[in-house]
């Protein structure tokens, strides 16, 4: 048994050490947020945040996790409320929507650092693949989301 | 008025009651199917025809017979219909419609397959006559309450009201009453001016639940007692398995079986990862067949010699071409190379299969849930009423899951594993090395220019694999695949001498359907050397092409805008350039302006793409600017990185990191203008605006540096250098 974090709650699975984190998330802990992709890191749809940092899942042996804290698209938010989903809803980013949860995980993580984040922070943080071409609305979405964001920060 | 004739009225008008055709829809996916909110069964009001449920709480369910992989029909095809049922938009759900039903009521839904750009404009006959069909039966069961003439009544926001004294009925309660009416014969379409829900930009149903994780994809099915299958397939096509060494894995962690599929082996595990590691444990000994030696470098050499030895058949000849290119003043000569392409979908292929006695069930990401039921009926052999089919969302098509292999290896493997439901997933490597490919393709171009500099000959010899001859052989006549050889004489330039010829050369490996077909390569060499004939003559390749559509309104107006919005003939920085391409398929004509830069050095900078696309009639803006931008991202993908290449009669590559995807800081600006000046006519949308960016873009690296771009993909090739 390896016991996890994930999501805030601690979950104990029954598999092997090297089961990629990806496949414990989907499989062991029945969330499907997370997207198989590629099994190598090249395409970013198993983004999840480890201890707040985006981290391609594929990689990760279960078994190395220990007591990081994982956060998987599901914890975002309750109800699509992340300034970044809102952003995404309303530049309807999404077309076939596969990748975006991993695209979203990253985008989340990116503004955490980079509340402003220019065209060009944009394009080094924004390394998954997108096969149907929403890279110009996920860049619009963005800055939209840092807008939002912003614009909460200063009323409190 | 054809979908009214082709179906009795026993067929169109179903109660709730048979809805499923008697299939007990015992099970529902987890969470909520994208945008659609299945009504509790108390709530159940009236079907009013095989499209269109309303229920008592006043919410309609439309049903979409079109796969949803990004292209909008999920939500666009219900704008059509709710626009005629004169429906409250804010009440409106989608569902996938039913192939079980589909299958066993006549083809109720006429076509549940999606590709060809065809998903609105092949359908927005029936779909809109269903809605307004529905209508008319609802103000007639309205009409028939109060006792009044129906010519009385009339419908808005799913109320019929009586003019005279502003009664109201909602469609609510009037649903099951107007199932009963006899469906009108005559129907009129509101024309686009009119139209309050269709034509305008209204947000996507699958879009919110894209953004949580919550949208469920064929690789997300979980059903109870699933266990799950990964497959190897010879890695020569054509192969099969000689032996496998079942023993060596049988201990494995997770392991229940071993399983024959067809063109290879699978191994049951109670998790992928299990199952994953056993089949790459698992020593499998391949009977490769005749294929073994094949290689890019014999096929180039077979199609180099077909290019030289034969005449081929003939396309279209018109005028005297031979004659013409002795008498030209000048003449230009190109030879131009496409390669095999993989689609890339995002999801790698899968399927869930349930078999039960004889009793079929299929959860698939497929572009053809009527092809997918067909499939597993066969593969299970079992009556194609046996079997329902569920849509998912889909993780990409492009055209790959318009074929059925993975729903055929799922239900051989929940056959034997019986009643266990079987999740069969394919790894990224085998979903690259065993797709169907976009056909490798190679044209020789010739042109004879008169002393003005305009052509009087123009010739294409066309070397290429035919997908048609295994996909569907009653499109191959004459020795011509219509899919090789759409997308260059049939465009639309005004040249009196011209011969377009087509040589078969087929390989063994499997090809298909990829994003545009023909068009992606053939778009991208006619329009390149379209180019190359204008630069020879001198002559600016605006005003050349605009000379040779002298006439073509249509092209000319899809033209021109993009050279207005695309800043043609405006000044740029040094090592920047602009190349610009117009062309035809799918219904639809499209233009490109690219403005690029090529440094010293010879690196590659895409900075603006101006897209124009003249597709007709327009359902949701919003969406279609998204596929123009979308057609960009895949057609430039292609260009800087797509290339499939055999050795040992195999794929060489296997993944992301041999096959290559554009990413984030590659993206141009795409700016997205329509151009509609065709009247009725309705063109299509998901691919049409694929082909031009790739010429586009080449055209414009030629103004750069002066180099043409005659084969694909550009990675590997100095862009500076001969």
């Amino acid at each position: 048994m390896i016991e996890l974090n994930v999501n805030g709650k601690v979950r104990q699975v029954d598999a092997d050490p090297d089961t990629p984190l990806l496949w414990v998330i989907r499989d062991h802990l029945g969330m499907t947020g997370t997207k198989y992709g590629c099994g190598i890191q090249q395409c970013g749809a198993c983004t999840v945040h480890i201890n707040g940092e985006p981290t391609r899942s594929c990689g990760v042996p279960v078994g190395t996790v220990g007591k990081d804290t994982v956060t998987t698209i599901e914890a975002i938010s309750a109800n699509r409320s992340h300034p970044v989903q809102k952003a995404w809803i309303e530049e309807q980013v999404p077309q076939c929507g596969y990748c975006q949860s991993g695209q979203i995980m990253a985008a989340v993580a990116l503004l955490k650092k980079t509340p402003k984040p220019t065209d060009a922070d944009i394009d080094q943080a924004m390394t998954n693949i997108c096969r149907c071409g929403t890279y110009q609305r996920i860049r619009t979405a963005i800055h939209r989301a840092a807008g939002m964001m912003m614009k909460t920060a200063s009323k409190t | 008025m054809t979908f009214m004739h082709r179906v009795s009225r026993r067929q169109f008008v179903v109660s709730a009651a048979a809805a499923g055709g008697g299939f007990a829809l015992g099970f529902h996916l987890p969470g909520k199917p994208a945008g659609a909110a299945p009504a509790p069964a108390a709530a159940k009001g009236g079907e009013v025809n095989a499209w269109i449920m309303i229920n008592r709480d006043e919410t309609i369910t439309l049903r979409v017979h079109r796969s949803e992989m990004g292209q909008g029909s999920f939500t666009a095809i219900p704008q059509l219909i709710a626009e005629e049922l004169e429906a409250d938009w804010s009440k409106v759900r989608a569902e996938f419609a039913s192939a079980h039903r589909h299958v066993t009521q006549n083809k109720v839904y006429v076509s549940m397959s999606t590709g060809g750009s065809r998903a609105i404009r092949d359908s927005q006959t029936y779909v809109r006559q269903a809605g307004a069909a529905a209508r008319e039966m609802l103000v007639a069961a309205g009409a028939a309450q109060w006792k009044v003439p129906a010519g009385e009544c009339y419908a808005e926001k799913s109320f019929v009201i009586h003019r005279p004294t502003g009664r109201k009925l909602s469609y609510g309660t009037l649903a099951s009453a107007a199932a009963q009416i006899e469906p009108p014969k005559n129907i009129k379409f509101k024309p686009d001016s009119a139209w309050k829900i269709a034509g305008k930009s209204v947000p996507r149903f699958d879009v919110p639940s894209k953004t949580d994780g919550s949208a469920i994809y064929g690789i997300d099915v979980n059903l109870p007692q699933m266990v799950h299958a990964v497959p190897r397939q010879c890695p020569v096509f054509g192969g099969k398995v000689k032996s496998y060494d079942e023993a060596k894995v049988k201990g494995m962690p997770g392991v229940i079986a071993v399983v024959a599929i067809p063109n290879g082996v699978a191994v049951v595990a109670d998790h992928f990862w299990q199952a994953k590691k056993a089949v790459e444990a698992l020593p499998i000994e391949w009977d490769v067949g005749d294929s073994g030696g094949v290689s890019t470098a014999t096929i180039r050499e077979r199609f180099l010699k077909a290019a030289d030895e034969e005449s081929g058949a003939k396309v279209r000849h018109e005028g005297d071409f031979d004659a013409a290119m002795a008498k030209a003043a000048k003449t230009v000569t190109a030879e131009y190379h496409a390669p095999f392409l993989e689609h890339a979908t995002m999801e790698p292929m899968n399927c869930t299969a349930r078999v039960e006695g004889s009793r079929v069930e299929v959860w698939a990401p497929s572009q053809t849930a009527e092809g997918a039921l067909a499939a597993a009926a066969e593969a299970a052999g079992v009556p194609p009423q046996n079997v329902e089919v569920y849509l998912t969302m889909l993780g990409g098509g492009f055209g790959r899951r318009g074929r059925i292999d993975y729903v055929t290896q799922a239900v051989a493997v929940a056959k034997q594993m019986s009643p266990r439901p079987v999740k069969l997933i394919w790894t990224r490597e085998e979903t690259t090395q065993h797709g169907f490919y976009r056909p490798v393709s190679m044209g020789r171009l010739s042109a004879g220019l008169d002393a003005s500099g305009m052509p009087i000959a123009y010739g294409h010899k066309i070397v290429g694999q035919s997908l048609l001859s295994t996909v569907a052989p009653d499109r191959v006549k004459d020795g011509i695949d219509a899919a090789a050889v759409e997308g260059t004489f049939d465009q639309a330039y005004k040249i009196p001498n011209v011969k377009f010829d087509y040589v078969m050369r087929n390989t063994h490996v499997p090809c298909g359907f990829w994003r545009s077909v023909g068009h992606s390569m053939n778009g991208w060499i006619t329009e390149s050397f379209v180019d190359e004939v204008a630069h020879a003559g001198g002559k600016d390749p605006l005003e050349f092409r605009r000379t040779l559509l002298a006439g073509e309104t249509s092209w000319l107006n899809v033209l021109n805008l993009a050279a207005e919005k695309g800043n043609w003939g405006k000044k740029l920085p040094r090592n920047w350039g602009r190349g610009i391409a117009i062309h035809e398929g799918f219904g639809s004509i499209a233009a490109h302006v690219a403005e690029v830069e090529v440094t010293d050095k010879g690196d590659l900078k895409i900075h603006r793409l101006v897209v124009v696309l003249d597709c007709g009639h327009v359902v949701n803006p919003r969406n279609i600017v998204a596929q123009c931008e979308s057609n960009a991202v895949y057609g430039l993908t292609s260009m800087l990185y797509g290339a499939i290449t055999i050795k040992d009669g195999r794929v060489e590559q296997a993944n992301f990191d041999d096959y290559q995807m554009m990413r984030m800081a590659e993206m141009p600006k795409v700016e997205t203008y329509l151009s509609l000046t065709r009247g009725e006519w309705w063109g299509g949308v998901g691919e049409p605006g694929l082909p031009t960016a790739l010429p586009a873009v080449c055209n414009a690296i030629f103004q750069v540096t002066g180099k043409r771009i005659r084969s694909l993909p550009l990675t590997g090739q100095n862009l500076r250098s001969a």
